[in-house]
């Protein structure tokens, strides 16, 4: 007898797997980077659906498909939520402390550097033709 | 403005295919990083030194306002957040 397609392990794999590549485009928006609560809502579902299918597998192993792929499906979904969780939740807050910065009410230090278009700028030009410089320092983008 | 390892010409396509018209510094040998102590070793390509994201406000005096030191480099401060601090600070000066 030809066993029925277990269609939980296929869904739940693409949505995991969708779960990973999405945070490129969820990192775009400050309220799904600030925390990945999509990507993890994406993971929920994802693994809720393997488990049903898992479940259905071993459960009922004449009706349906999926024992040994389905374990193989989840066991590398699982991984790919430990990388994940791994990555956001460590390598992200591996930040320096930054107790040297300059802190409320010290004056900060000045600087001279070239901008986008070669031009020189210094700080204290910035600061004597404004209310005030918001000095934003960033990773960039090589 | 701006302040990041990027070479003026990664920073000019970067502030031209942004829009942006606020100054994007170069510091390529992180050496205002460094003297801010904003500095992430290692962090960048090749393992070059980079900046972490950091945020200043100064007022009209050069003394620092406001400051944003992230714990996590995927939370930066939002425009809205430094648009506010900012206001705060003009108002708390008049």
């Amino acid at each position: 007898m030809k066993r029925r397609w277990n269609w939980p392990i296929w869904a739940g794999f693409v949505v995991v797997v969708a779960g990973l590549f999405s945070y490129g485009f969820f990192a775009r928006f400050p309220i799904t980077r600030d925390f990945p609560w999509a990507n993890l809502l994406l993971f929920g579902i994802g693994i809720a659906l393997l488990t049903v299918g898992l479940f259905r597998a071993f459960g009922r192993p004449q009706v349906y498909r999926g024992t040994i792929f389905g374990s193989i499906f989840a066991m590398v979904a699982v991984l790919l939520v430990a990388f994940f969780s791994y990555v956001i939740f460590y390598v992200l807050h591996q930040v320096p402390a930054s107790a040297g910065a300059p802190r409320v009410g010290q004056k900060a230090p000045d600087f001279f550097l070239l901008d986008q278009n070669g031009k020189p700028v210094g700080l204290g030009d910035l600061l004597s033709n404004s209310k005030g410089v918001a000095l934003i320092f960033y990773r960039g983008f090589w | 403005m701006g302040i990041s390892v990027d070479p003026p010409e990664i920073s000019r396509s970067q502030a031209q295919k942004s829009g942006y018209t606020f100054p994007l510094l170069s510091d390529t040998n992180a050496k205002i990083i460094r003297r801010y102590d904003v500095l992430h070793p290692g962090a960048g390509p090749k393992g070059a030194d980079i900046a972490r994201p950091a945020e200043f406000l100064l007022d009209s005096n050069g003394i620092v306002r406001w400051v944003n030191l992230t714990e996590n480099i995927a939370v930066r401060a939002r425009p809205e957040q430094v648009l506010q601090a900012f206001s705060e600070l003009q108002s708390a000066g008049q």
